[in-house]
């Protein structure tokens, strides 16, 4: 193919990371064959400034019109190349870049093989660039509101971060109160203060800043627009209490006959009423009715609530309601669920009295749980000794591969507490301790001498059958005590699970819904795992707390206060560039079928019925394509993805060399 | 008839033949008939593994081989050491090509190939999960009601990769013999090894470790041990005797094949389940 097009391409090494696998001199010389290349350089490190330098020196001096890179993914320095191309003063999407790291160095060994592929990839790029199109970004104004889906406490610190900076922020919460696990929990390691002391008076703050719209009981069901405009549209489900009347004096739920039904927030180790506040510090102090316990709902009589509250707050006839919002920014923190521990039947739990899941151990410790904070076997009698068992499903090939990160310290939290509480003998089944965070290791020494007994080795299973007279009517945890080399039955009255923590199971509709992707143990992944923590590829969406990977509080907080800067720092700018990368229809191919217009997701096509074409609104189209593949007369196009751009790389990669 | 092909094993032909012929039996009470695999040879057992992986493989494969040529995606495996076995050298076969070309050559010589089409399950697997609740009950005629059974897996029907249940806690077992109208008992020793060869290579403690699944499951109330592998079998209702003197205790208990329970269940005939052959007294239990 002959073209006036004067292409530059570069080779990076990535220091050893490409120039190892692959022989980038070879590359280099093999770029200098390819059709309107006429310069070729490898440079050690093209990311970094003198490698930009090189390429907007040669735009300048050798009249480059087009630009490959062969180095890492897109996703790490497509824009840092784009902006130098632009600099240099040519359009920046007259670039294009082959990922010869990931694709190529990273995953394979043979270097004459790899250097094979990677000509392939060069080739595709290049011969992609001499079809590519100049194209213009576009500005739209940014809505500076903020959504934040998820009121534990990440989701609680980066409402109130935006809200004290002035933004109005509208925090989502599916359950009837804020608050998340936390509010569950009794102390908080290493320093032992306690969680509620902590959490609630945020949670106040929550519910009496001006800027911040709570929407409790209520989940987003839509979020469509881009980056500083998102269109968000949210259920508020029908609680049967209208918020505005009611003033929270808890006469219905003292009244409220249905008294019998386990309560979510006590893990079921305690009873609530069908009208209810999960827990007396709720935020917002409304009640909701359950529908399926209640016995108006289940028997049409009943309503003894309505007759008992003089703010006339009950209505039962109360519907859903989906509002719709706009905002410039998404915070995700949805936060984890823990390991249901009868996935691992071999620890007993489900079956024997007194095995215990964390949370369980939490509410029974806690001051305001169902024994006031006593800790108690089954039968109300106080364990003269207590295992507890770290790695309950984490670091375990068959269920979480990865650390959870907090249970080794709540689990030293909870031997704490037993010791103090009940004197009785403790002893922690570990695989590694992992004091990681500040205070951490020391209170790990703290434990040490208050005489907790450690035995390196994870606990096998927890059985009743006695080999010993000393284990009749115990349940007996056995270990292989890696330190000593030998199988170990301890037995024991009460058995702690410390479970690990797992993704949402609703974490895949939330990462649809919200556009983003999830790493492989199912939580939401970050757009870079050191340098951007908090972002995700969706430009506008970030991520705060252990929806993104098991976290503690700290981590929590701290990643909520980042996600609340990063959305500041987008909505603050009153306008934000989207990418051009839309579709568009050529009038003079457009038969005016509408096939387009029913097909698009986001209802970006609309038709002119004086020139009986179909017209694509750029403001909308999120490039999804669809419209283009479902074009009969190829008048839709995809800009930066055009038929003859795709079918030369195709050929780039396909043809023999 | 649903026909899926049947390895049976060395031990199912001869010692354990009861296992072998109740499965049958059942199987096409539920409308699956049980095809053995014409001129099958030895699993290539665990023994051989530990001296000669290769050969083994080999061995093994022969079977899967023989399986494919007859047209089966399936072979089932009653005995859980064939299942492990034939279940390693499928796995083996699939996902290292280094192997499945040596294997590949050594079957050449008997005009043979395999190309990785079948599935090896365990039979108590097939009963749970593919005949089902519905189809079980839908054939029980005399319910074992109030019969306490303890459900002993051995340790090979979940392990190692624990696909039809879980590895260290089965209970497809458990729920099986609910169908049935029996009564489960807690059985916590339900995957703990029964001593295997030991019994014959270091008897102390393969008694040890047998006698400690008889105590348990007397312990906990129950008439009669149900099992899945023909060794967990011999090992528990062999030498009764034996482990109650060394323990110095009773630890007389009826053992049987979970198949025979079925049948019996079925209203299958005592020699359609061949309850003269068991070393225990059945009498209460395969009446």
């Amino acid at each position: 193919m002959s073209t006036n097009e004067r292409i530059g391409v570069y080779i990076c090494h990535c220091g050893s990371n490409i120039a190892q696998t692959v022989d980038c001199a070879a590359l280099t010389e093999y770029a200098k064959t390819l059709p309107g290349v006429v310069v070729a350089k490898e440079y050690k490190y093209m990311c970094s400034d003198p490698g930009q330098d090189l390429i907007k020196k040669d735009v300048a001096e050798n009249k480059l019109t087009r630009v490959v890179v062969s180095s890492c993914s897109p996703l790490m320095h497509e824009e840092t190349f784009r902006t130098a191309v632009e600099d240099a003063g040519l359009n920046r999407f007259l670039f294009q870049m082959s990922n010869i790291r990931e694709q190529v160095s990273w995953v394979h060994k043979d270097k004459v093989r790899a250097t094979e592929k990677a000509k392939k990839l060069l080739r595709a790029a290049a011969n992609r660039v001499l079809h590519q199109r100049p194209l213009e970004r576009r500005e739209v104004p940014v809505t500076p509101e903020v959504l934040v889906v998820g009121g534990g406490i990440a989701g609680i610190e980066a409402a109130l971060r935006l809200a004290d900076a002035g933004k109005k922020v509208h925090l989502v919460e599916k359950e009837p109160t804020i608050g998340g696990h936390m509010a569950r929990f009794d102390k908080t390691f290493p320093t032992l203060d306690c969680a509620a002391c902590i959490l609630t008076p945020k949670m106040v703050s929550v519910g009496q800043h001006r800027n911040i719209n709570l929407m409790v009981c209520s989940e987003v069901e839509e979020i469509s627009g881009y980056t500083g405009s998102f269109k968000v549209k949210i259920r508020r489900k029908a609680t049967c209490v209208d918020n505005a009347s009611c003033v929270g004096c808890g006469v219905c739920w003292e009244k409220c006959p249905a008294k019998k039904i386990p309560s979510e927030f006590e893990e079921g180790l305690a009873n609530r009423t069908a009208i209810y506040i999960p827990f007396p510090q709720a935020v917002p102090k409304r009640p909701v009715i359950d529908r399926d316990n209640c016995i108006y709902f289940k028997t049409g009589k009943c309503k003894v609530c309505e007759k008992f509250c003089d703010c006339k707050a009950i209505d039962f006839e109360q519907k859903d309601e989906v509002v719709e919002i706009t905002v410039g920014a998404v915070i995700a923190a949805t936060g984890f669920e823990t390991l249901d521990p009868r996935t691992l039947p071999r620890y007993g739990y489900g079956r024997f009295d007194n095995v215990l899941s964390p949370l369980e151990f939490e509410r029974l410790t806690n001051a305001s749980g169902p024994t006031a904070g006593k800790v108690l076997l089954k039968d109300g009698s106080v364990p003269k000794s207590v295992a507890i068992l770290h790695c309950i499903g984490s670091r375990d090939e068959k269920h979480l591969k990865h650390c959870s990160r907090v249970c080794c310290m709540y689990s030293l939290k909870f031997a704490h507490l037993v010791e103090e509480k009940t004197h009785a003998e403790i002893t922690n089944f570990y695989i590694d301790i992992r004091a990681f965070g500040k205070g951490y290791e020391e209170f790990y020494h703290r434990l040490l001498k208050e005489g907790v007994t450690f035995v390196r080795g994870k606990a096998a299973e927890v059985t009743n059958v006695a080999e010993a007279p000393e284990e009749k009517g115990k349940l007996i945890v056995v270990a292989e005590d890696t330190l000593l080399g030998k199988v170990r039955r301890v037995p024991v009255d009460m058995v702690v699970l410390s479970t690990g923590l797992k993704a949402r199971s609703d974490a895949g509709h939330m990462a649809h819904v919200l556009g983003i992707s999830r790493s492989a143990d199912g939580f939401f992944l970050e757009r870079h795992p050191k340098l951007g923590p908090v972002d995700t590829p969706t430009e506008g969406i970030y991520l705060a707390g252990a929806c993104q990977g098991p976290k503690d509080i700290p981590d929590s907080v701290a990643q909520g206060a980042a996600a609340a800067a990063c959305a500041l720092s987008l909505i603050d700018r009153t306008r934000v560039v989207l990418e051009p990368v839309t579709a568009e229809i050529d009038e003079k191919l457009c038969a005016g079928c509408k096939l387009c217009i029913a097909n698009c997701p986001y209802s970006a096509i609309e038709f002119d019925e004086t020139r009986k074409v179909s017209v694509v609104t750029e403001a909308l189209c999120k490039g999804c394509g669809t419209c283009v593949a479902t074009c009969p007369s190829g008048a839709a196009r995809q800009k930066n993805f055009e038929d003859a751009q795709i079918s030369s790389e195709i050929v780039g990669i396909l043809a023999s060399m | 008839m649903k026909k899926l092909g049947y390895f049976p094993g060395c031990s199912l032909m001869v010692t354990n033949r009861a296992y072998s012929i109740s499965a049958c039996n059942v199987a096409r009470q539920l409308g699956i008939e049980l095809s053995e695999l014409s001129d099958w040879n030895c699993c290539g057992a665990t023994a051989y593994l530990s001296l000669s992986e290769a050969k083994a493989f080999v061995m093994s494969a022969r079977n899967l081989a023989i399986a494919e040529s007859e047209g089966h995606d399936t072979l089932v495996a009653a005995c859980s050491g064939c299942y492990v076995v034939l279940r390693k050298t499928g796995k083996y076969l699939d996902e290292k090509p280094q192997v499945r070309a040596q294997v590949n050559a050594a079957l050449a010589a008997g005009d043979m190939s395999y190309k990785r089409t079948v599935k090896v399950r365990h039979l108590l697997d097939v009963m749970v999960n593919d005949c089902g609740e519905e189809a079980v009950k839908g054939c029980v005629k005399k319910p074992l009601q109030g019969l306490k059974v303890a459900a002993y897996y051995g340790c090979q029907v979940g392990r190692p990769f624990g696909e039809a249940d879980d590895p260290e806690f089965p209970v497809t077992m458990d729920r099986l013999l609910g169908w049935l109208g029996a009564t489960p008992v807690e059985f916590p020793v339900r995957a703990t090894c029964c001593g295997g060869l030991t019994m014959t290579t270091e008897p102390e403690l393969g008694m040890e470790m047998s006698g400690r699944i008889l105590r348990v499951a007397r312990e906990q109330g129950a008439d009669c041990i149900a099992t899945a592998c023909p060794l967990c079998q011999i090992n528990l209702e062999a030498y009764q005797d034996r482990i109650g003197r060394r323990l110095g205790a009773d630890v007389r208990i009826p053992v049987v094949y979970f198949t025979q329970l079925m049948g019996r269940a079925f209203g299958l005939s005592s020699q359609e389940v061949m309850a003269g052959d068991s070393l225990t007294d059945v009498s209460a239990v395969l009446a």
